[in-house]
């Protein structure tokens, strides 16, 4: 009991350690908003079925691949922008963005870090990615993408020994084209939604995962995305197949320059988790979020969705998102299997002219299986947060259980929180809660703060993360330093 | 020491109001490093408006006078400076900040003056060393550490971390806002005892209370009795005593009286 005592002491010092450090080099702006001078290859501006042949001739892509993107080409020109949620999307012109941008580097595929380009590696440095694997202390295994293409991926070799594909979807496409043909789609179909059918056609690269059967990942895998070059989008798209009774932990982070004006990111992660395996998916969205009257910003309309497709599978959603100026991101869970699990863990930010539209599906197919949710928004400034969840029970699943918790903080009186929760039970053995808080920023505790001698701005970085702890504690010891720190700056001047 | 150096605080014609309302009529009191101070007085009489706005707290105005703490002009400075400059207070309420750890809250504290005075961040080892010390003060057990501030603590745990959090900061003066309340008599005994292993001749505590009882096991060196916004009575030890036994009604009387005149 006494050693217990110690340990969690000791657990709290160090996680103060870090939020001291933390809160030394925190800095009110926006501290990734630099732009690499590097000599990059970008398609012109526009797109037709010519730009999406080319991007797959580029790519080297195999004739399966470009039908698919044809396919998915063709049944975005048909469809309609969504505009069902609660964000105020401003007209975006598709035909003004470029659709491919890869930094020119010496080599492609590197296969050394001799090999890689200095620019691009000094860009990680700064951004605090090591592509250097014995640099790195934490045990990370990265894949960094920048603009359209994967820089390098690192520990390839050593996961590669376990059987483990670790490596960038161009790359998959190329060496194991019968796996991911095999998965491609098969989660996030290209006709689910507008973003989906447009990624399909144009996405350039992103990672792929494969744990075979019966591995634990022995470290956690990470991609980390960086926009760099101007008026360009960013379509990357991440397939993770975690095979029967595996494990894998995966991280992801991205950060763009500053610019005045939107870029678009429309991403897709699909997820494929067998009998008894398990997917925690992390992520810390932090693109660059606009200026502080709104300007610039990206837009960020992502689709991501796991299928638990065997029994007692179980996949985890956690996110912390403090940046974009829009975001439209619904990371969902279907649980096929018999006794499979769906977890979602948020916290979503938004200060300034921010606005984000965030939340889960959790569609129950199978019997028995269960679905959480805690979602913790938090706005600011004259900021739009809402939360859009949807639990569906089918008819066939039986004993199905979720639980949902939903809370609002509002920091100040100009932002907005909003809580959409969607349920559509058909089956009377389903058992169903949903919670939901809306609170203000306690002055109370502000002061109790300012009188122990921590000024405001601090306290409040204290309070809301404390509030957001019970997401927090769920991310990896690496990321959620990271975390902490974010919700603080994102916050920074949007109290007294 | 120098009359100047023994002044820690010197309040002179204090007047401040709460939306509008005017609560404290022009208050004067002049605390010495060392002493005790008592300050009594019926409900509503201005007790805890004189401790929030000692502190900074925003809910109150301050419409007049002026507070010297030890040389500086206190109602001028920010809250958190305040407390940095040796100003304490023990919360009559503590109030509850889920999800953060009374270790992080503390370190957090105790790292802003450190910063104020140009000091840097304590080691998590001596912060570790000095939270266990002072923890003994107020006999609090470690899971302390690990709980978030004051939530799901019993009435008599708020109140002994609010000591706990005054032993660590060390404050100059410290201002006691009816630590009694609430307390069962081994709480307030407890309570009690941290408070007087604090004290020395270089620091000065005010204590706001309704009962005489705290004052048994705080020994003041002077009781002022608030009515309506002023002091209007000071004395030793003994005035307490008294006016536990004929309560406030004789001073009401005897004011309401002169007030008339």
């Amino acid at each position: 009991m006494e050693l217990n005592d110690e340990k969690k002491i000791n657990d709290s010092a160090q996680a103060t350690e870090s939020q001291m450090i933390i809160n030394d080099v925190t800095v009110g702006d926006y501290k990734y908003g630099f732009v690499t001078d590097i000599e990059t290859h970008i398609l012109e501006r526009g797109l037709n079925e010519d730009v999406v042949r080319e991007i797959s001739r580029l790519k080297g892509e195999p004739e399966w691949l470009l039908q698919f993107r044809l396919e998915a080409y063709r049944y975005w020109q048909k469809q309609k922008m969504p505009d069902w949620a609660h964000l105020r999307i401003p007209e975006i012109d598709f035909q003004g963005i470029s659709y491919y941008a890869a930094p020119k580097q010496k080599k492609s595929n590197p296969k050394s870090m001799d090999e890689v380009d200095a620019d691009l590696r000094k860009t990680f440095d700064k951004l605090g990615i090591s592509l250097e694997e014995q640099m790195r202390i934490s045990g990370i295994a990265v894949d960094a993408v920048m603009d359209s293409v994967s820089v390098k991926t690192t520990y390839r070799e050593r996961l590669g020994e376990m059987g483990i594909i670790f490596c960038s979807f161009s790359e998959a496409v190329k060496e194991h084209p019968e796996l991911v043909k095999k998965y491609l789609g098969s989660v996030v179909p290209y006709r689910d939604n507008y973003f989906a059918a447009l990624n399909s056609a144009v996405f350039s690269d992103g990672s792929f995962v494969y744990i075979p059967k019966g591995v634990r990942c022995p470290m956690e895998l990470s991609t980390y995305f960086r926009i760099n070059a101007a008026n360009t989008g960013q379509f990357e798209r991440t397939l993770i197949v975690a095979d029967e009774e595996s494990y894998v932990s995966y991280l992801e982070g991205c950060t763009a320059p500053m610019r005045d004006e939107n870029q678009l990111h429309a991403a897709i992660v699909e997820i494929v988790v067998e009998r008894k395996a398990e997917v925690k998916y992390s992520t810390v969205q932090n693109w660059y979020p606009g200026d502080k009257e709104g300007k610039g910003g990206i837009y960020n309309f992502v689709t991501k969705r796991g299928l638990c497709r065997g029994d007692y599978s179980k996949l985890s959603w956690t996110q912390v998102e403090t940046g974009s100026a829009i975001t439209w991101k619904y990371p969902s869970c279907v649980l096929k299997g018999n006794n499979s699990v769906g977890e979602f863990y948020s916290v979503a930010v938004t200060n300034n002219y921010q606005q984000a539209d965030t939340g889960t599906k959790m569609i129950h197919i199978g019997n028995n299986s269960r679905s959480t949710i805690v979602s913790k928004g938090i706005s600011a400034g004259k900021s739009e947060n809402s939360y859009r969840g949807l639990v569906k029970v089918s008819s066939g699943a039986e004993n199905c259980r979720n639980y949902t918790q939903c809370d609002s903080l509002l920091l100040g009186s100009s932002c907005g929180a909003h809580t959409f929760p969607y349920m559509d039970i058909q089956n009377s053995t389903a058992v169903v809660e949903h919670e939901a808080t809306t609170s203000k920023i306690n002055e109370e505790q502000i002061f109790y703060c300012n009188q122990r001698g921590i000024p405001t701005e601090e306290a409040v970085g204290l309070i809301v993360n404390g509030y957001a702890k019970e997401v927090m504690n769920k991310l990896p010891m690496e990321f959620a330093v990271e975390a902490q720190r974010l919700l603080q700056v994102t916050l920074e001047g949007s109290v007294g | 020491m120098s009359k100047q150096e023994k002044e820690l605080l010197k309040v002179t014609e204090l007047r401040a109001s709460i939306e509008g309302k005017e609560i404290l009529n022009g208050i004067n009191l002049t605390v010495n490093r060392g002493e005790v101070h008592a300050i009594m007085g019926p409900n509503g009489s201005g007790k805890s408006t004189l401790s929030s706005v000692l502190v900074g707290n925003p809910a109150y105005k301050v419409t007049g006078g002026s507070v010297n703490f030890h040389g500086l002009d206190l109602l001028s400075l920010p809250a958190e400076t305040r407390s940095h400059e040796g100003l304490f207070l023990s919360f009559q309420y503590p109030v509850e900040i889920p999800g953060v750890s009374m270790m992080n809250f503390m370190r957090a504290a105790v790292n802003a003056k450190r910063k104020y005075f140009g000091e840097a961040a304590m080691s998590a080892g001596d912060f570790l060393k000095l939270m266990k010390e002072k923890r003994e003060v107020v006999e609090l057990d470690n899971k302390l550490a690990s709980r978030s501030v004051n939530e799901g603590f019993s009435g008599g745990e708020k109140k002994r971390n609010e000591i706990f959090q005054m032993a660590v900061l060390e404050p100059q003066l410290s201002i006691l806002d009816e630590t009694d309340s609430g307390l069962d008599i081994d709480a307030l005994r407890i309570v009690a005892n941290g408070v007087n292993k604090l004290k020395s001749a270089e620091n000065a505590t005010i204590v706001i209370t309704h009962y005489q009882r705290l004052l048994d096991y705080i020994k003041p060196d002077f009781v002022h009795v608030l009515y309506k916004g002023r002091i209007v009575m000071t004395g030793g030890p003994e005035l307490a005593l008294e006016l536990e036994e004929k309560g406030y009604d004789w001073i009401k009387e005897k004011e309401d009286k002169e007030s008339v005149k």
